[in-house]
């Protein structure tokens, strides 16, 4: 029997540090252990919660691992055909320019089947946020390669690898959408260290802020983890991101208040 | 004093839609239907009544965007022709699953493919068959005026919120194209968000505080529960079968011979009709208005009464398949169309009446 | 300087046994079980009694599992 380090006696409401917000449902998430989306999910919701918004915000699920999004936010939410979030969410705002209006996608639905939706609603400077959960790999149907699988990585549709030549190179969509004049705010963030979550949270809530000031899109990327696809334990699965993902795809802000940041 | 204007058809449906007090409208420009966005964005409906139109960068994306913006509760439409409707077929499915009112507008061109930008009815199928994946049906409307493309349209958003269904306008390029003289009637206002929150619990307008989320999707993992939805959007069908068939009867009482066509093709008719009972041919006309749900229950009992039944269609034989699926063998039922843009004559369609009914 | 005493609830139940937070904790508060909950789940678990509150086990949790209280003694 394991020993017990419990002390009750400091489970007070005024000591309380963090707590799961009201914002999230009390639904079991069914995402695989470790994964990014639940936490990106929190923050989110933190966010949500923190700037007293939940009854102004809609959101928008994508088709894909985050499918079922909406069991988990406890918003308004509608679920999209898959790619197509960027143009519910224009719909959305334009019927409710005051409304709070974001979409959550993954790499395949909004770097792929999405690109369309994705650069013109960026390219309108549609007064939304948009948040981009990038782990390199179609997780949902069982580890395809993905629009930003890397070079080399094997997925379940490149088992000896992603061979740029035949199958293409990824593609750095959230470099492509700061070069557009409709997005207000592009930034590339991760979720696997306190910091990176701390950090994180902070650009999700701007993203949110900005649609007050109604100058376009805010688009946050995730990078992110699949462990299920990348076939490794949670732990060795954030060294890998760490490794790979990271220097291929930078953390850090790329537009901020409709300026390039300058490297 | 009723407002008289001469005016295309694809013009009516834009204006009829300001005034039927539409909230939102998203389109992608595609002949012959182009005059629709066009009227529209001249008209300025954001300075009118505060109806947002806006040109998307596809079909699928406009579609989508009426997705978004229905499932706020809010009066909705989209228009194109036909390719542009195939293209919307998955967004139609979507919403028909999630449940959501708006309206699409055909103006159908011939197909298959890119086809032509000439007149057809060849959507027939797509439009009242369901058109996207999965079972569902939209409510079908087939004007054959430019004033029933205007009539339409507050029909149509009345019968999309009723049912909480799609529905269709489907009108042909002759109807689209050409101008007629239009009564144009009431301005409506669009809803307020309070109206919209009251009359649409169901509607994602920001979640209520101690209320339930409000969550729009067509997913449904588990089957039995799937099977339920399913089984309520056949209920839903089955009580537009009840209590939403239109049709117009013209000299059906003493009819021996029967035609059926909708749209351009019953103004031909209409036409044939005249000329054959001018050389004393009792003919009649039936023309379905709705044609999902189809008038069968008429037609069924129109074929104890007649000794054949024609249909006209600008296309190879769409709609002649429901007539016959109503008729129920009692008579004898053929076809005659044109299609690939074509317009069949009246005289033409005479001559078939007695080749394929009369002396057959 | 007051020291700071910090303590987690773990909702064992919800935990899916990613051991993210063992490695986000500062002070090895954290570690997995040998039992398992009822999805078949090690779960963490505390091991020693240095929690200092900081929450990092917490904001990484992707299930949102783990509750922190802080005080000063």
């Amino acid at each position: 029997m394991e020993q017990n380090f419990d002390l009750p006696e400091i489970h007070t409401p005024e000591n309380l540090v963090y707590t799961k917000t009201k914002v999230l449902t009390d639904n079991v998430m069914h995402y695989c252990p470790g994964c990014g989306h639940g936490t990106t999910h929190r923050l989110v919701a933190e966010v949500i919660d923190e700037m007293g918004i939940q009854g102004q915000v809609i959101g928008v699920a994508p088709v894909g691992c985050s499918v079922l999004a909406y069991n988990y936010f406890d918003i308004d939410m509608q679920e999209a055909a898959h790619g197509r979030a960027p143009a519910v969410a224009t719909g959305i705002k334009r019927v409710f320019p005051d409304k709070f209006v974001f979409t959550y996608q993954g790499d395949g639905d909004l770097a792929a089947i999405g690109t369309g939706e994705t650069i013109h609603a960026c390219n309108r400077g549609e007064n939304i946020t948009i948040l981009f959960i990038n782990n390199g790999i179609y997780g949902m149907t069982g580890g395809q390669m993905a629009p930003t699988t890397l070079p080399g990585m094997p997925t379940s549709t490149s088992p000896y690898g992603r061979d740029v030549k035949m199958m293409g190179n990824p593609l750095k969509i959230t470099e492509l959408v700061a070069m557009l004049p409709g997005t207000y705010f592009v930034t590339r963030q991760a979720v696997h260290t306190p910091a990176l979550v701390r950090k994180a949270k902070k650009a999700i809530r701007m993203a949110f802020e900005n649609q007050k000031l109604n100058r376009g899109v805010s688009f946050v990327e995730i990078v992110s983890n699949c462990n299920s696809g990348w076939k490794l334990p949670p732990v060795q699965a954030i060294k890998w991101l760490e490794e790979n993902m990271l220097p291929f795809y930078p953390l850090g802000d790329i537009k901020v208040n409709g300026e390039m940041v300058s490297k | 004093m009723k407002e008289l204007r001469l005016m295309k058809g694809n013009e009516a449906i834009a204006e009829a839609a300001i005034r039927a007090g539409a909230d939102a409208y998203f389109g992608y420009p595609i002949t012959p239907q182009s005059e629709v966005i066009e009227y529209l964005m001249a008209e300025k409906p954001h300075e009118r009544t505060g109806m947002v139109v806006l040109q998307a960068e596809s079909e699928v994306a406009a579609i989508n965007m009426v997705y978004g913006a229905a499932a706020c509760g809010k009066r909705v439409m989209t228009s194109s022709s036909s390719p542009g409707i195939s293209l919307k077929q998955e967004g139609l499915s979507y919403i028909a699953g999630a449940e959501l009112p708006c309206l699409i507008l055909n103006v159908v061109r011939g197909g298959p493919g890119l086809g032509t930008i000439q007149p057809s009815q060849s959507d027939y199928f797509q439009a009242t068959k369901g058109g996207g994946h999965g079972d569902y049906r939209l409510l079908v409307l087939a004007p054959a005026s430019v004033q029933e493309m205007y009539d339409f349209v507050k029909l149509a958003f009345d019968l999309a919120f009723k049912y909480r269904n799609p529905v269709m306008i489907l009108s042909d390029g002759v109807i689209g194209q050409m101008m007629e003289k239009v009564e144009i009637g009431e301005q409506y206002a669009r809803l307020t968000n309070e109206q919209i929150d009251e009359l649409y619990p169901w509607a994602t307008t920001g979640k209520k505080t101690g209320q339930d989320r409000r969550i729009i999707t067509s997913l449904e993992l588990d089957p039995g529960r799937q099977e339920k939805h399913n089984l309520k959007l056949q209920a839903k069908y089955k009580k537009m079968q009840e209590e939403e068939v239109r049709y117009e009867s013209l000299n059906c009482e003493d009819a021996e011979y029967l035609l059926v066509a909708f749209g351009s093709s019953a103004r031909i008719c209409q036409k044939a009709m005249d000329l054959g009972r001018a050389q004393g041919l009792k003919i009649g006309l039936l023309r379905p208005i709705t044609l999902y749900p189809f008038p069968s229950e008429v037609l069924n009992d129109l074929a104890s009464k007649v000794k054949g039944i024609l249909t006209v269609e600008m296309n190879a034989g769409q709609m002649v398949e429901d007539v016959r699926l109503a008729v129920c063998g009692k008579v004898k039922v053929e076809h005659y169309g044109r299609f690939g843009g074509m317009i069949p004559s009246p005289t033409e369609v005479l001559q078939a009446l007695e080749q394929k009914i009369i002396g057959g | 300087m007051a020291k700071v005493k910090g303590d987690v609830v773990i909702d064992i139940e919800r935990c899916k046994g990613c051991e993210i937070c063992n490695t986000a904790c500062p002070n090895q508060v954290l570690s997995m079980s040998t039992q398992v909950n009822s999805k078949g789940y090690r779960f963490a678990i505390k091991v020693n009694a240095d929690c200092i509150g900081c929450a990092n086990c917490a904001i990484v949790c992707p299930d949102g599992v783990i509750t922190v209280y802080k005080t000063k003694v």
